[in-house]
């Protein structure tokens, strides 16, 4: 095996089989409408500092109030992963200076977070499955931001990001390759989309990782030494991030070194990783309860209240996509892989419910080929599941064939018109008529009469080109399966 | 000796119309000049604001409007942020700070009326027993100006001994509000924690800061109090307690109220004659009615070391902020962003507020934190669950409020550990968060002395109550010092 796609790998130099030892440290930036500790506003792309209030700026004698929608928040993404939920957890200050920390500490949870030991299930290339144990999950804020470019030398600081509410989603080291670290991040990807807890919005930072990996020789039990890759906030870098990180450290060790614990940073241009601080540079933080905010009680009744809000989850959405519609396990996880696909999927078998997986194969296929090539998400799409829908209608009733579809279709996505009126307009409708279809087929014969007479001599393979031929004639409007048996007779003499 | 205008007589000769706001506040503010060379108990004075609010309040009378406090002088230690009206904490390092709100209480008390004559003189980011750690200088007791006037709240308290002021707010953190008290012959009253919000007033350990007031009289901090207190939505760890009028029933008989006497605040460090001016007030509560019993509090003698665990510890990280980035003291031309927090925090901040950011930071430290932080803690729950036995034999605990009467200035400044243990029987409230006053009771060698009232959480009204009925009783807190302006 390789480091690409298996748990382990044999070392260049020693023959010693390397197991890889991976755990992720998801940052979601929670979708609420203000920050988690202050009335601000969280929305992003702000001009720097506009969106910052005296709380986020740490001025002398403001104190934090807890936002009530992120811990309602933390409590959906808890009870989703099948988590205990704190009856009570505690706010603690993480102590460090820095310029972009304005009160000098990070509001977080240390000792006591509000979810603790949930589980994920990933699902490996070969489609085993495999469950991910979640150690914790904690809400915290955001730091400011340091700004370096274009101000001559000097930094500057963009406070609107400070005390943005985060869930830091801590899974425990259980993953084996870079492939499962993916997959696995992918799961809580689409799992806080569906919960509709954070916009999973990679390129803006709101979902973000830290990947803790280590190496050591198979079937061994104690862990070896990490190292922390900070900060990655996409799914190819964490996989390259983490391949490349394995490869340097038994590289490493096979050279005789010894990985130092160290935080790291990924270099998406190289492709490498480099080492930020050591863990001798490390701050001590000096974690003590916040003494401005009570310990967060949270009861039963509140808890069940959330339980009862939440929506049909991926794995259930899936395994009900399979019973209901008959899909292959493999469809149905790519259908509800966000929430809006699965609905999308949902609303075209509603208008064609005898053909759930001629709705899926054309979901999965024309429409996310064109979404795919337009760069365009599903609900941004020009082709809502109504029109789509309306295309299928007209395959399932036979007033056009697949093939015709796939041209009306792209009509459907330049012009935005229905099914129906492009397939009038051009004049697609399929010819049923047999006496049509018999007449197509009475000047294609006329017109070949040396192939006709080969086809009679016992030519078989020409009625492929009968078939080319009248379905040209007919501009391809022809039923196909009426034409052949036509064909077949009519040829036969 | 002349008796000192009360806050009480002001609102009822305002309403009368007997005195104009107007009049009031320009006396005050001819005092406040006159004293200031002496005393030392202003940073900052606001006489021009002051008169615009007078002359705004006189209005209001006139017209039968207004809050409560309706045209009565205040002032604020300097604590309390004030829009537009520096806020220094005493520090170099907010020497030139102008917050851009007002604090919580800073809001009450001028929507009830109060006219603010300006900023109070206190120990630097409320740290110190005497108020000689403040950058502006420290402020004299009026009584006699080589002494003391306690500290933190130092300020307020020698305004209102002075006549400054009739009314003062005040924060107490460790005794920060009883031991001036006392000092000045004033009467101070801290809170149970959570009764008053502490948005907006600038904090130095945030599970003990407490704001109050000080003045003259029990009924005179009722008055205050009231228009103070309450549920803040800005503070979460204010309480959501309905607020009772304090000044309902303060006149009802005494007879009945079960007395504590705190055995442990009877130490061989207590003053003789300091005692006795405690046990004759004690006495005086027995011919009212009061029950007296002895009481013991076994965990008391371990709250100064848990305190000075626990408050240094919230200290530095609370006082992390001040860093030179945002507002505060900014050294000249740092080399780099380490130098700029170097430079900065050690110019900025004044000795005493170094040793206790450096203390705190230690015992948070890795490998010390169980062993210092979590042990001051648990000491916390015992001195709590030691007060909860207390109360459920007795309604109020008293005893001395400090062990001396006002020292000398400079006579403790070089051993922080001898003025560390002045605040001896204050500090077991704040680690219980428990209301607690300090009374004047008599005076050693013309220096006054306090009686410490202890009460159960949000029993302010009970306090005020069993203070009132002594006052009624003597005239300790009436007296004057000889030079008052």
């Amino acid at each position: 095996m390789n480091a690409t796609t298996g748990a382990a790998v044999t070392g260049g130099h020693t023959g010693v089989v390397w197991e890889t030892v991976i755990g992720l440290e998801i940052h979601a930036q929670l979708a609420t409408r203000s920050k988690i500790f202050s009335g601000a506003p969280t929305a992003y792309g702000a001009p720097p500092n506009t969106q910052a209030c005296l709380v986020d700026l740490g001025y002398p004698g403001v104190l934090p109030v807890l936002n009530a929608e992120a811990v309602r928040m933390a409590v959906r993404f808890g009870l989703a992963i099948g988590a205990q939920i704190a009856p009570l957890s505690v706010f603690a200050r993480k102590n460090y200076f820095y310029p972009d920390l304005p009160k000098g500490y990070q509001i977080s949870q240390y000792e006591l977070p509000i979810v603790a030991r949930g589980t994920l299930e990933i699902v490996l290339e070969d489609g085993t499955r495999k469950r991910i144990g979640v150690t914790r999950a904690h809400l915290e804020e955001d730091a400011g931001k340091s700004l370096h470019e274009g101000l001559g030398g000097l930094t500057g600081i963009d406070l609107n990001r400070a005390g943005t509410p985060l869930l830091e989603i801590v899974s425990e080291p259980e993953m084996r390759s870079a492939r499962e670290a993916v997959a696995y991040m992918k799961k809580v990807h689409t799992l806080v989309r569906y919960l509709e807890i954070c916009d999973g919005n990679m390129q803006e930072g709101s979902f973000r990782c830290d990947a803790n990996v280590s190496v050591r020789p198979l079937g061994t039990e104690k862990f070896g030494t990490r190292t922390e890759i900070k900060n990655i906030n996409s799914f190819r870098y964490v996989e390259k991030a983490i391949q490349y990180e394995v490869a340097r450290q038994i590289e490493l060790i096979e050279s005789g070194g010894t990985v130092i614990q160290e935080t790291r940073l990924f270099d998406p241009d190289r492709g490498e990783t480099r080492s930020m601080r050591s863990k001798e540079e490390a701050n001590d933080y000096r974690y003590f309860p916040d003494p401005d905010l009570l310990p967060l009680a949270l009861d039963a009744p509140y808890i069940e209240s959330v339980r009862a809000e939440l929506p049909e989850l991926p794995d259930a959405k899936a395994a009900r996509l399979c019973r209901e519609y008959g899909l292959s396990e493999y469809d149905a996880g790519v259908l509800t892989a966000s929430r809006e696909l699965a609905d999308y999927y949902e609303a075209v078998v509603h208008a064609v419910p005898q053909q759930p997986k001629l709705a899926a194969n054309w979901v999965m296929g024309e429409l996310a080929a064109a979404l795919n090539k337009a760069g365009l998400e599903i609900a941004s799409g020009p082709l809502p599941a109504e029109r789509l829908a309306g295309l299928l209608v007209r395959i399932a009733d036979q007033t056009i064939s697949g093939k015709i579809a796939k041209e009306v279709f792209e009509a459907m996505w330049a012009s935005g018109q229905s099914a129906d009126a492009i397939i009038a307009a051009k004049g697609l409708q399929q010819i049923t008529d047999v006496g049509a279809i018999e007449r197509a087929i009475e000047e294609v014969m006329a017109r070949n009469p040396d192939q006709l007479a080969e086809y009679r001599a016992g030519k078989d393979k020409l009625f492929g080109f009968f078939v080319g031929q009248v379905m040209k004639a007919t501009q391809g409007k022809a039923n196909p399966a009426q034409l052949n048996a036509v064909l077949k007779k009519r040829l036969a003499g | 000796m002349a008796e000192r205008p009360t806050l009480t007589q002001w609102v009822t000769d305002l309403r009368a119309g007997k005195v104009s706001s107007c009049e009031l506040v320009r006396a005050s503010l001819a005092r406040i000049e006159a004293s200031q060379a002496r005393l030392n108990a202003f940073v900052t004075v606001t006489a021009d604001e002051a008169m615009a609010q007078a002359e705004a309040a006189d209005r209001d009378l006139a017209a039968g409007r207004g809050g409560p406090l309706a045209g009565v002088p205040i002032a604020h230690k300097d604590l309390f942020c004030t829009a537009g009206v520096r806020t220094t904490c005493g520090s170099r390092m907010l020497e030139n700070f102008v917050a851009p709100y007002d604090a919580t209480v800073v809001a009450r008390l001028r929507a009830a009326g109060a006219v603010m004559l300006g900023k109070l003189n206190m120990d630097e980011f409320a740290m110190g027993s005497s108020n000689e750690t403040s950058h502006f200088g420290p402020v004299r007791n009026p009584w006699n100006t080589d002494r003391v006037p306690g500290g933190s709240s130092g300020g307020s308290a020698a305004a209102v001994a002075a006549g400054l002021v009739s009314a003062a707010t005040a924060t107490d953190t460790g005794g920060s509000i009883r031991q001036p008290a006392s000092f000045c012959g004033v009467t101070g009253i801290k809170p149970t924690y959570g009764r008053v919000s502490r948005y907006g007033m600038i904090a130095f350990a945030s599970s003990l800061d407490q704001g109050g007031v000080i003045a003259a009289s029990a009924e005179d901090c009722a008055r205050v109090l009231g228009v103070m207190a309450g549920f803040d939505p800005r503070d979460s760890t204010s309480v959501d307690v309905a607020v009772p009028d304090y000044l309902d029933a303060l006149d009802a008989p005494l007879a009945g109220i079960r007395i504590g006497v705190l055995r442990e605040f009877f130490d061989p460090g207590l003053d003789a004659r300091y005692e006795r001016c405690v046990r004759d007030a004690l006495a005086l509560f027995e011919r009212l009615g009061a029950r007296l019993r002895e009481v013991s509090l076994p965990n008391i003698p371990r709250s100064v070391p848990a305190y000075y665990v626990v408050a240094p510890a919230e200290c530095s990280s609370n006082l992390a902020r001040y860093d030179g980035v945002r507002f505060g003291h900014r050294c000249r031309e740092p080399r780099d962003l380490e130098d700029l927090y170097k430079r900065s925090r050690s110019e900025g901040f004044g000795a005493e507020v170094k040793r206790r950011i450096m203390t705190g930071t230690y015992v948070l430290s890795a490998g010390y934190y169980d062993a210092y932080y979590l042990k001051a803690q648990r000491v916390r729950r015992l001195i709590t669950a030691d007060f909860e036995r207390a109360f459920g034999a007795v309604d109020l605990l008293m005893g001395p409020t400090t062990p001396t009467t006002a020292f000398a200035l400079g006579a403790k400044s070089a051993d922080p550990v001898t003025m560390y243990l002045n605040d001896i029987y204050t500090i077991s409230a704040n680690l219980a968060g428990l209301p607690a006053m300090s009374v004047p009771c008599g005076f050693v060698e013309g220096l006054p002395a306090g009686l410490q009232i202890i009460g159960p959480h949000f029993a302010e009204q009970r306090l005020l109550h069993a203070a009132h009925r002594y006052q009624l009783e003597t005239d300790w807190h009436r007296r004057v010092p000889e030079r008052c302006p």
